[in-house]
């Protein structure tokens, strides 16, 4: 309608909504401050942009600004401009690229097991059972525990090799118990991921599952269609959308997963477990080296944004609707 | 539904045994997922003995575990922290959202919708991306282990889901009421505070109950930027990953205690969760 009409056209909103166009944007605001309408919407928006805009201007500038710099606060006497020394040493280090590829591998399996488990018991959840809302409301439960808890719990009272309750399930079962978090770290932190993010997949799939024209559904029934070609030709294309929204913003909070890690494996053992955002907050709060862990921030970000265009281009194209 | 699959005759005969395998395949996997959680709620009433040992449903429920978690270590400060970082958070960002979202809803110009977008875009930008700049300024201004410290970061956090759901609700609204508010001599204010505010009470509380799980959940932040005074309940059970902290009981009822009030709260919001976190894509 507006400014957002066309899919290219929410591109450019993305662009123009980026820091570096701020400017623009203020300047736009205020010509259309000339009505009076416009200027009793800027001063009653005044505070939320404000103060937004200063949230994102002010420490993504400072993470570039620091990315360039030499800025180690166990080295005081070291400063001045890196130039991007920072940056070819992170790119240099293997670390990063371990830590790189353990994100891709974290992100990679939870979308892969919160998707396609979250699509089938969305499917399952949408039939009719006995007393559903209950089972329901107890599947989606992970979601709302506490990062902190949920890890902690896996890690003591399901995974501790001793006295686990996976240990004593094994070892009913007469296999050997597993230690966990040192023979499969990086399993492990997937499996506690997938539990938290599973429900969330659910939710939004099984409210998308409940917009499904059921008489269309109905008429394929009919005409012969058998449940898999139901869910393939119908459920399936029905929730694509949902789907893809549901990817992209668990990509958003999974490729910086910390809280799970830190509580859990600390990173370890070695590099197993440490991912980008584990990286960094190890150069940044242990190794005190400001300049390394920003050029590391800077990466995380340019990440995220790649994701975040899709997101938000599909949001956009939302508002049209 | 159920008239609906009736209606077909064919299904009709076998909906008996539909119904009981769905029935317990449903519920094998509910209980399935939601197992750690009830595993750990039925720790929290064990002895430490009794926890460590193998898993049973059978035990003699106790409160020491409840008890000590308050005796020892002062459960209630970090809860209390938790209470006023996650309310003092979600009522500073309403306060500023309101007025914007109302503009929004019923001043709209042609940035409207840029502007809503640029809002969700900030919320794309990875906490671990400005850690060491946020960790600086608040180390140099003294925000370093502070309850305000804390609401600052996660109004910002949560102000554009909370902008985003506040715009989807006013919308809604019937523009006429408004009209006649407007037709009897209402000032804006008024009309904020006597029509709007009252008529979008169920939309507003629902954000604000959205924006209070976020920040009670949020584990990146106050990890990194809290150490013992101002640390919510996230960081503290964060403190039972040391090995000399290993009392599961412990754990468990502390863990308890700190989930309960906001699984009850997710479990009534539900609905409205989907509209804020998918940012309206998935109604």
């Amino acid at each position: 309608m507006h400014s957002c009409a066309c899919p290219a056209q929410g591109r450019r909103c993305w662009w123009f909504s980026q820091v570096f166009l701020a400017g623009i944007y203020m300047n736009r605001t205020r010509t259309s401050g000339r009505t009076v309408g416009g200027l009793r919407t800027l001063s009653l928006q005044a505070p939320a942009v404000t103060l937004l805009l200063l949230w994102m201007i002010v420490p993504l500038g400072m993470t570039i600004w620091f990315s360039f710099q030499r800025y180690n606060l166990l080295m005081p006497e070291m400063t001045g401009f890196a130039g991007l020394e920072n940056y070819e040493y992170l790119l240099t280090d293997p670390a990063l690229w371990s830590a790189m590829g353990t994100t891709l591998l974290l992100v990679g399996w939870v979308l892969v097991i919160t998707v396609v488990g979250g699509t089938l018991l969305a499917v399952l959840f949408q039939q009719d059972f006995a007393v559903r809302g209950i089972a329901r409301v107890l599947a989606i439960s992970p979601f709302f525990v506490m990062p902190t808890v949920s890890a902690l719990v896996w890690k003591n009272m399901m995974m501790h090799p001793s006295n686990g309750v996976l240990a004593w399930l094994a070892q009913s079962l007469g296999l050997p118990a597993l230690d966990w978090f040192s023979s499969l770290p990086l399993t492990s932190i997937i499996i506690i991921v997938s539990w938290q993010w599973l429900p969330f997949a659910l939710l939004i799939l099984l409210t998308a599952m409940q917009s499904l024209d059921e008489d269309q559904v109905e008429a394929a029934r009919m005409d012969g269609a058998g449940p898999l070609a139901i869910f393939f030709f119908i459920t399936l294309p029905h929730l694509k959308r949902a789907i893809s929204v549901v990817i992209m913003i668990e990509m958003i909070f999974l490729l910086t997963i910390f809280a799970e890690i830190f509580v859990t494996t600390s990173g370890g053992p070695g590099l197993a477990t440490t991912n980008l955002a584990y990286l960094i907050y190890i150069q940044a709060l242990l190794d005190f080296d400001v300049g390394m862990a920003s050029a590391g921030g800077v990466i995380a970000i340019i990440l995220a944004n790649i994701v975040a265009i899709f997101l938000v281009r599909m949001v956009a194209k939302n508002l049209e609707d | 539904m159920t008239t609906h699959h009736n209606s077909a005759p064919a299904h009709t005969r076998s909906l008996p045994i539909r119904q009981l395998v769905l029935t317990l395949l449903g519920w094998s996997i509910a209980l399935i997922i939601f197992f750690p959680i009830l595993w750990m709620v039925l720790t929290g009433f064990k002895t430490e003995t009794a926890a460590i040992a193998d898993p049973s449903f059978i035990f003699s429920p106790t409160l020491e575990s409840y008890q000590a978690v308050q005796a020892r270590s002062g459960y209630a400060r970090f809860a209390l922290n938790s209470v006023a970082v996650a309310f003092g958070s979600t009522l500073l960002a309403l306060l500023i959202a309101i007025p914007s979202a109302y503009a929004m809803a019923f001043l709209p110009t042609k940035r409207t919708k840029g502007t809503l977008l640029w809002m969700l875009s900030t919320k794309m930008l990875p906490p671990v991306g400005v850690l060491v700049p946020i960790y600086l300024i608040f180390r140099d201004v003294g925000l370093l282990d502070t309850r305000t410290g804390l609401i600052i970061i996660y109004t910002l956090m949560n102000l554009p889901i909370v902008v985003w759901m506040l715009y989807t609700f006013f919308k809604d609204m019937p523009k006429d009421i408004l009209e006649a508010g407007r037709m009897d001599g209402a000032s804006t204010l008024q009309e904020v505070f006597f029509l709007l505010l009252p008529l979008t009470l169920p939309g507003i509380a629902s954000t604000g109950l959205l924006s209070v799980i976020l920040s009670w959940n949020e584990a990146f932040w106050s990890l990194n930027l809290t150490s013992s005074k101002a640390a919510p309940l996230t960081a503290y059970i964060a403190s039972f990953s040391s090995p000399e902290g290993l009392f599961w009981a412990k754990l468990s009822a502390a863990s308890t205690m700190a989930i309960a009030p906001i699984l009850i709260l997710g479990w009534m919001t539900q609905k409205q969760m989907v509209r804020g976190l998918t940012f309206g894509a998935v109604k």
